[in-house]
């Protein structure tokens, strides 16, 4: 089954404008930085763009800052969403039922094809940024082989793999928390529209009350809070407590999604 | 474990409520292996939700169901793996083709049931040819005609000749060719050893197709019952004559209806009347014992459908 469902998602064209349509903008940014050669003020506009003038080999970084808040949590909220209200809309849900596979092992190869895709999206996006931010912005002159940090020191191309590889695996796993909503919307209706902008709907809500202070009691438990930490895994040294209380935070909020998901599916009557 | 002589589908008690709605209500249904079983009903009479809960797509409130010899939804996985099924019309992912389509619904269920790799090309070939399809190609399935995609279902309910297959209206969107050929392999499919449980409305579509009825009115099964026993003589004569005023003449009082030159006569045999007629010079035309219909059966039987609504 979960072969069935990676076959579904890579044969579906939607997965793969989505994902180019997400390489896209980083892209377009990217050129209008290079022709231009204005870049934000640091500190201001979207994570890490003041800092890829100057070194190209920052720019996958920057490339996910840009998708993060919106592009990229629609993408995935879209596909998750789609998980089992899409099997119901088109009918093809009663079909697996009575296949028959078990409803369980249909939730887990769910889940499986949608953290695919997220990994997918997050390495196209990061690999699209890497290409487009050396190509146009070029590597770092000064130093061929090192580039700086965040804070100001140099990074060695080993450092800098082995902490670009843990943003893609903090993003995706904020990514597996926007998932989670919407797939466990997916099991409460049968529209797929409903279930995406429902989880989007989360997100915005989580988004408002991270930025209010009066709402300080919650806000270091909703799912955005800790979105952006893994600018940390760029400082010097890595600023960790951020992003373990993110990974924290995510992993009880799947957890709990995936396992409401789960008891819903489970004991619900299919009549789509 | 599934024995010989179990029976395709066994039901005891079945009943469903959808809140206070009781959509199936105490239904003891029993199929034999080898069946054609014919399951009737208005709309509305539960008919579908039967079919969901043999599936295990809806969850009983009471009751029991048996599909091949095992419990059903605790182990849907060896009873569902030799049932092929069409329920409320076929579904199939509308951006691939046909093939493409069986391949996926073939290759998601548990291991045991599926094809083996190198036989699941030439059985959906073969599946598509005996709904006639084989000509399909490479076409995706949202171009597909109301027809074809009914064709495409039954395809995916035959790929793996099930031993038992639960069908829900499966002449839909077909015209009177089609419904020929789909009832031609259903009755193929049926020699070869095939249990067939075929929900409809239609009348005529169970009448040509099944040996067995269920009828059900309002959640309740209301008969189960060989489709002969049905259709059993009235005790009536229906004779059509050359001269209908001389022949009632003669029958006098025996005459309960006269339509035309068609006469319904009762306490008299088919031989008997034929004989006194002919002695009395009117011409024969035809003569054979009344028989009910499916039809006055099912109408007797059954209140009007969920879905009329009068005032």
């Amino acid at each position: 089954m979960i072969a069935v469902e990676l076959r579904k998602l890579l044969l579906r064209p939607r997965t793969w404008i989505s994902v180019f349509m997400l390489c896209l903008l980083p892209t377009v940014v990217a050129v209008f930085l290079a022709v231009t050669g204005i870049g934000p003020r640091p500190g201001q506009g979207p994570t890490f763009l003041a800092a890829v003038l100057s070194n190209g080999q920052l720019y996958p970084a920057a490339a996910l800052g840009i998708v993060l808040p919106i592009f990229l949590p629609i993408a995935v909220s879209v596909v998750a969403g789609e998980s089992i209200a899409g099997e119901a809309s088109t009918g093809t849900l009663r079909y697996l039922v009575a296949r028959p596979v078990g409803r369980t092992r249909i939730l887990v190869a769910k889940l499986v094809a949608v953290t695919v895709f997220t990994l997918l999206a997050v390495v196209a996006v990061a690999g699209t940024g890497y290409v487009s931010g050396v190509t146009l912005l070029g590597a770092n002159e000064l130093a061929a082989t090192t580039t700086t940090t965040v804070s100001g020191t140099p990074l060695d191309s080993r450092q800098l793999t082995v902490r670009t590889v843990l943003m893609v695996l903090y993003i995706g796993l904020s990514m597996l928390g926007v998932a989670a909503v919407s797939m466990f919307l997916s099991t409460l209706t049968d529209s797929p529209l409903a279930a995406a902008l429902g989880g989007l709907g989360v997100l915005v809500g989580s988004t408002v009350l991270v930025g209010l202070d009066a709402a300080e009691s919650v806000r270091n438990w909703l799912p955005t809070r800790y979105w952006l930490a893994w600018v940390d895994l760029f400082r010097d040294p890595i600023l960790w407590r951020d992003v373990e209380r993110g990974v924290l935070v995510q992993a009880i909020w799947t957890g709990v999604l995936l396992g409401a998901a789960w008891a819903n599916f489970s004991t619900r009557d299919v009549t789509s | 474990m599934a024995g010989i002589g179990d029976p395709a589908i066994r039901t005891r008690g079945l009943t469903k409520r959808f809140g206070s709605v009781v959509a199936v209500d105490d239904v003891d249904l029993e199929v034999a292996e080898g069946d054609r079983y014919g399951f009737l009903g208005p709309n509305g009479s539960g008919k579908t939700t039967m079919v969901r809960m043999l599936l295990g797509l809806v969850f009983a409130t009471a009751g029991e169901v048996e599909v091949l010899g095992h419990p059903v939804p605790r182990h849907a996985a060896e009873a569902l793996r030799d049932v092929g099924a069409l329920v409320e019309g076929p579904a199939a992912y509308p951006h691939l083709s046909a093939a493409t389509n069986l391949s996926l619904i073939d290759a998601a269920g548990p291991r045991h049931s599926r094809l083996p790799r190198g036989d699941r090309r030439r059985r959906i070939h073969e599946a598509l040819e005996q709904v006639g399809l084989d000509g399909i190609g490479r076409r995706p399935v949202k171009a597909f005609s109301l027809g074809m995609r009914q064709r495409l279902g039954l395809a995916a309910a035959v790929i793996r000749r099930p031993r038992l297959l639960v069908l829900d209206e499966p002449t839909n969107g077909l015209d009177p060719q089609g419904i020929q050929e789909v009832r031609a392999l259903l009755v193929a499919l049926n020699e070869a050893g095939t249990t067939v449980f075929l929900s409809s409305h239609l009348l005529a579509e169970v009448e040509q197709l099944c040996s067995r009825v269920g009828v059900m009115d309002s959640g309740r099964l209301v008969v189960q019952e060989d489709l002969a026993g049905l259709r059993r003589p009235t005790g009536r004569a229906v004779v059509r004559v050359g001269d209908p005023a001389a022949a009632r003449d003669l029958l006098r009082e025996r005459v309960a209806v006269v339509d035309g030159d068609r006469l319904v006569v009762r306490d008299i045999g088919v031989d008997e009347l034929t004989r006194r007629l002919v002695e009395a010079g009117i011409a024969v035309h035809e003569a054979q014992p009344e028989r009910r219909s499916l039809e006055d059966t099912v109408l007797e039987l059954t209140g009007p459908g969920s879905d009329r609504v009068a005032g």
